[in-house]
């Protein structure tokens, strides 16, 4: 500290004069710089002192660039302080030099090998300082052997694991697994808490990379945490902060925990509950002091108990305690923890368990939302908000949200919009309600809407009839505003092209009205706008042609046949001529109205996973997946196609601004390929496999009712039931559109090898499907040999003058035809050990794509078909069935075996039959559903 | 803890710490902003922020701001509480500190840091430990050099 008071009289803290701080400092860089250069050499003393004035000079916020190798010499003095600042000196200034590096290297080395503990607490401090990848290559091995070497000291234990830390954060290929990892596990249970501290960090960062190896930390992390937990504020001594036991470790061990399933040894599963409800429990007592440390400390480890016990997600006593004591919070007078409340809540809406208990709290989060003064806790509110949307609330939330939107900060505007946009098109029961909130929207925060919004309510306005009248109605309302967003133009120009016929007869709204209505915004539109507009008035030109010769007039004037803007006269000149020269028929095939466009996923859901990155939205979409019938589901958005061209033509682009050939390059967001997102996929005649049907046939394996398809137009069910070698399935077509499905074919197609191994018989149904009607149609089964392959169900039928096709695979699957068979254990392994040749045994070893859960496990083996056979396997976590296929031409017993392994999250099935093929496809079956 | 910042309320940076590898302009670029935004928010808003991808958690000490980046998976609170327990080791180092004795024994600043907080991890939570490793270090100072005051001047 004596080394720069000299500088207080040359420096004023605050920076008063920076002019005359900045030549002081050059005249005192000249000095060093000679002082370093002269002939004298320096002693160890001067050289500290320059070195330390170099570092002050740079924490002023001045750049340096020499003295690197003075400070270097100094970490082989002798003398403490002048090692001291050369390591400061080093690890502030670190230089990738790589001559230097391996100077420094080779002093760290000295100082490591040299057993002085100072020393080796500096030499340490620095590696973990810089990390650099030439330290982790000279001492990633050396640092493991001093970190469990039984003569190291505590502190140096604790400078090495956290160093070995940093290291293998850098380079992780460069610390090799060995020996030592077993011991670094045990100093969870060392006697200094500081050690513990520190090895916790690195064993978590290590776990979570390579969990096999270090899962005895679980039993151990769950011992430590039950003794530190429950102490009493005296039991640690120094490591217990305002009364609170240790919070450090705490939390660190509660977080090694989250890189693990719940345990699965019952004494120490037991043990952790108690832990975490002691937690729980703890939060609830009366503070032991009023200083806000003691209440921080209390609840960070119960935030990180929480966020354990939402990781495990399978204790609902735990969630709701969990969700109640957040909710106590949401209205604590502290903001931070009314801030960590909504931000933990947002992770318990997801949660089967939790998520009713998480929707009790919605006014709470409302009134955060209209009362927080900080903008980052609305944020957090409004997060929340869209997590517990489901179909009961979404009004509420909806309306709540646009409510927020008129006044909220412009740094979240946007995303809000996109939160608001899905919610309402996810939970939409009624149409018109969408089509209000959208347009709401665009009035509340136009700007922020962006093209994927506007562009999504005109794919399901267009997709389904029963709003389209309802639409025009409503737009051309909001269109009589005196200023409207153009964003609304746009919407208003696309669907009164396409179905201002549908409110025409009210006089309010002629013909006429809506073409001057439009018009009228016409000027104040850029040139993308403008267009959309001329296309949506030579859609006019074919719904009206009592307003033609008004149109062909506009489309004539000067400002439009010699406009500047070539796409806008191409357009002007070319409507006009077809305007004159078409036939009315030729005008209603060209100009017909757009069939709906093919269902996929929302481009506005894609757009927010983008902007939150994919974690956040996806997590709500799998576990709210079930809940929704929403009219997306589809795929990921094909990429544009080149469809789009300028010409008018009777393809699907007429109001498509689509990528031109005549557009100079602009920005592509707002003149190029404007409505080629909408575009992009046309629906296709080929009868390719309905996208998620392979998912839904999965489902099927192990039950025989549900839902197999469903699409905007279309929802198939079945029912089945199976008995020997015969079955029987129903099968439901239900028409989800208030218009007919014409030329309703069904068809069943077997390929030639599945004919003569499974025989299917059906009546072909009525070709017409009366709007929201169902027909069934009924199949007799009959399974003749074992087969493989399933039969696919292909239907095709006739839409708004579209033809659509879709295929879905039928669930009929070997494993129906079962017969379960009870048997002992004796006689289960007897049976067993017979089928032991190579080719009767088939085994598959996959990881759990579903929560392992021993109830549900059981239900989906005696689902398959098989009998379950309890006391039989010695390992009672094990399953095994036994049951016999029937086919007309033979019986196969067939004996299953499934090892789960929740540690790991693996399953190991094992399937023996007496036909290589059957225990093939009877494996592959069930493998799929865990 | 990928870093920690300490600035004034001027916006002058007291001490930086990285416990991530980041080129000199990316770490001038985040002081920047992290400085303009934190000094933006008023007294009694939340201590936590997102920025980027990561969170911020701060707490302003006298005329001092003390900055955390954490991870998406850190606990907010008990960074908070790294905050103070370092203020707390400096007090009692110092004397009851001010913006002053961290401009002028930034390297003792540093040394204090370096016992508690490793790798950006908490490293020794106990207060009498890290400050003997100090006093230890002190000791091994005293005895090792004699320097009069005046040798040290500038100029």
């Amino acid at each position: 500290m004596v080394q720069v008071r000299g500088c207080q009289c040359a420096f004023s803290p605050s920076g008063k004069s920076r002019e005359a701080e900045t030549k002081r400092i050059n005249k005192e860089l000249a000095n060093i710089r000679s002082k370093f250069k002269g002939d004298k050499a320096l002693d160890g003393y001067s050289k500290k002192k320059y070195v330390c004035k170099l570092l002050f000079i740079f924490l002023l916020g001045h750049d340096i660039d020499f003295g690197h190798m003075e400070a270097v010499n100094l970490l082989s003095s002798n003398r403490y302080t002048e090692k001291q600042i050369g390591y400061l000196f080093i690890s502030v200034l670190v230089n990738s030099n790589s001559e230097l590096i391996r100077l420094i290297n080779t002093a760290i080395k000295n100082d490591l090998a040299g057993r002085n503990p100072t020393f080796m607490g500096l030499a340490l401090h620095c590696i973990a300082n810089v990390g650099s990848r030439e330290m982790a290559e000279a001492f990633a091995g050396e640092i493991p052997r001093i970190l469990v070497a039984g003569d190291t000291m505590d502190s140096v234990k604790q400078s090495a694991a956290l160093c070995l830390l940093r290291l293998y954060r850098a380079s992780p290929d460069l610390v090799p697994m060995g020996d030592w990892t077993s011991r670094v596990v045990h100093l969870i249970n060392d006697q200094h808490l500081g050690v513990v501290t520190a090895a916790t960090s690195l064993i978590t960062t290590l776990a979570q990379k390579n969990p096999d190896e270090f899962k005895t930390a679980v039993s151990l992390a769950v011992s430590r945490l039950s003794r530190v937990v429950p102490s009493a504020s005296t039991d640690l001594q120094d490591y217990t902060y305002y009364f609170v036991p240790a919070p450090w470790l705490s939390v660190k061990l509660l977080r090694l925990l989250q890189c693990y399933p719940p345990p699965e040894d019952p004494a120490v599963r037991g043990r952790l509950s108690e832990c975490l409800e002691t937690i729980l429990n703890k939060a609830q007592e009366p503070p032991k002091s009023k200083k806000v440390q003691h209440s921080n400390a209390k609840n960070a480890v119960l935030f990180e108990g929480i966020s354990l016990i939402i990781h495990h997600d399978s204790e609902p006593n735990l969630l709701v305690r969990a969700c109640n004591q957040l909710g106590q919070f949401l209205q604590h007078r502290e903001t931070n923890l009314r801030y960590l409340a909504l931000e933990s809540m947002c992770t318990l809406a997801s949660s089967e368990f939790s998520h009713e208990a998480v929707k009790t709290h919605i006014d709470t989060v409302i009134n955060a939302l209209k009362t927080e003064r900080d903008v980052s806790v609305r944020q957090r509110a409004v997060d929340l908000l869209y997590a517990m949307c489901d179909r009961s609330n979404a009004p509420q939330i909806v309306a709540e949200m646009l409510r927020y939107l008129e006044t909220a900060d412009y740094s979240i505007r946007e995303e809000i919009v996109l939160k608001v946009a899905i919610l309402a098109e996810k939970y939409a029961v009624d149409y018109a309600w969408y089509v209000d909130t959208i347009l709401n929207l665009i009035r509340v925060a136009g700007d922020y809407v962006s093209e994927e919004v506007w562009y999504r309510v005109i794919q399901i306005v267009t997709n389904r009839e029963d709003v389209q009248g309802y639409a025009a109605k409503t737009v051309f309302e909001a269109l009589q505003a005196p200023a409207c967003h153009e964003n609304l133009v746009k919407v208003g120009g696309y669907i009164l092209g396409e179905f201002g016929n549908l409110i025409a007869g009210d006089p309010r709204s002629s013909p006429l009205i809506q073409f001057h209505l439009l018009h009228s915004k016409f000027h104040l539109c850029s040139v993308p706008t403008r267009a959309l507009l001329l296309s949506a008035y030579i859609k006019f030109v074919n719904l009206f042609p009592e307003v033609k010769g008004t149109i062909q007039d506009v489309l004539r004037s000067d400002s439009q046949l010699r406009n500047a803007d070539v796409e806008l006269q191409q357009r002007a000149v070319e409507y006009l001529r077809l305007s004159s020269v078409a036939s009315t028929d030729i005008l209603a095939t060209v100009l017909e109205e757009m069939p709906p466009f093919p269902e996929r996923e929302s481009s506005i859901l894609a757009k927010l996973k983008k902007k939150k990155g994919p974690g956040v939205v996806t997590d709500l979409e799998d576990t709210k997946r079930e809940r929704s019938a929403d009219v997306n589901g589809g795929p990921e958005p094909a990429p544009a196609s080149s469809s789009a061209k300028s010409t008018p033509s009777p393809s699907a682009d007429l109001l498509g601004l689509g990528a031109t050939p005549h557009v100079p390059a602009g920005p592509p967001a707002s003149s190029g390929g404007l409505l080629v997102d909408v575009f992009s996929d046309a629906p296709s005649a080929m009868a390719t496999l309905a996208p998620g049907s392979e998912d839904n046939f999965a489902r099927f394996v192990c039950k025989n009712n549900g839902v197999l398809f469903e699409n905007q137009l279309l929802q198939i069910g079945l029912k089945s039931e199976f008995r020997q070698n015969l079955g029987r399935m129903f099968i439901f077509y239900g028409n989800k559109t208030s218009t007919q499905l014409l030329s309703f074919t069904p068809t069943l197609i077997c390929s030639d090898e599945l004919q003569t191994h499974l025989s299917l018989q059906t009546k072909p149904v009525d070709p017409t499907v009366h709007g929201g009607a169902q027909v069934q149609q009924v199949v007799n089964i009959e399974c003749l040999a074992h087969f493989s392959e399933a039969p696919v169900l292909s239907i095709q039928f006739r839409y708004g003058g579209t033809f659509q096709n879709v295929s879905v695979k039928l669930p009929i699957t070997l494993n129906k035809f079962f017969q379960p068979t009870e048997m002992a254990s004796q006689d289960f392994f007897q049976r067993w050990k017979q089928l032991s040749n190579p080719q009767q045994e088939v085994q598959s070893i996959f990881r759990a794509k579903h929560l392992m859960d021993t109830e549900v496990t059981k239900a989906k083996i005696i689902g398959f078909g098989a009998a379950l056979l309890e006391d039989v396997d010695p390992n009672p976590a094990n399953f095994v069935g036994a049951g016999i296929i029937h086919a007309k031409a033979s019986q196969i017993g067939c004996l299953l075996r499934l090892e789960p392994n929740p540690q790991a999250q693996m399953y190991r099935l094992t399937l023996r039959t007496s036909k290589e093929a059957v225990s093939q496809r009877l494996c592959a079956l069930l493998a799929e559903q865990f | 803890m990928q870093f920690m910042l300490l600035f004034s309320r001027q916006g002058k940076l007291r001490l930086q710490k990285w416990y991530v590898p980041l080129s000199d302009k990316e770490k001038k670029k985040i002081t920047r902003e992290l400085v303009q935004t934190v000094l933006a928010r008023k007294p009694k808003m939340c201590s936590f922020l997102e920025w980027r991808d990561l969170k911020i958690v701060y707490k302003r000490y006298a005329s001092l701001y003390f900055c955390c980046a954490i991870e998406d998976q850190d606990n907010e609170l008990i960074t908070l509480e790294i905050i103070h327990r370092y203020v707390e080791l400096l007090d009692k180092y110092f004397g009851s500190v001010c913006e002053l004795d961290i401009i002028f024994n930034f390297e003792k600043a540093y040394f204090i840091l370096d016992e508690f907080l490793l790798g950006g991890e908490v490293q020794e939570t106990s207060k009498k430990n890290v400050l003997k490793a100090i006093e230890q270090a002190d000791l091994l100072q005293e005895k090792t050099e004699y320097v009069s005051q005046q040798e040290v001047l500038w100029v």
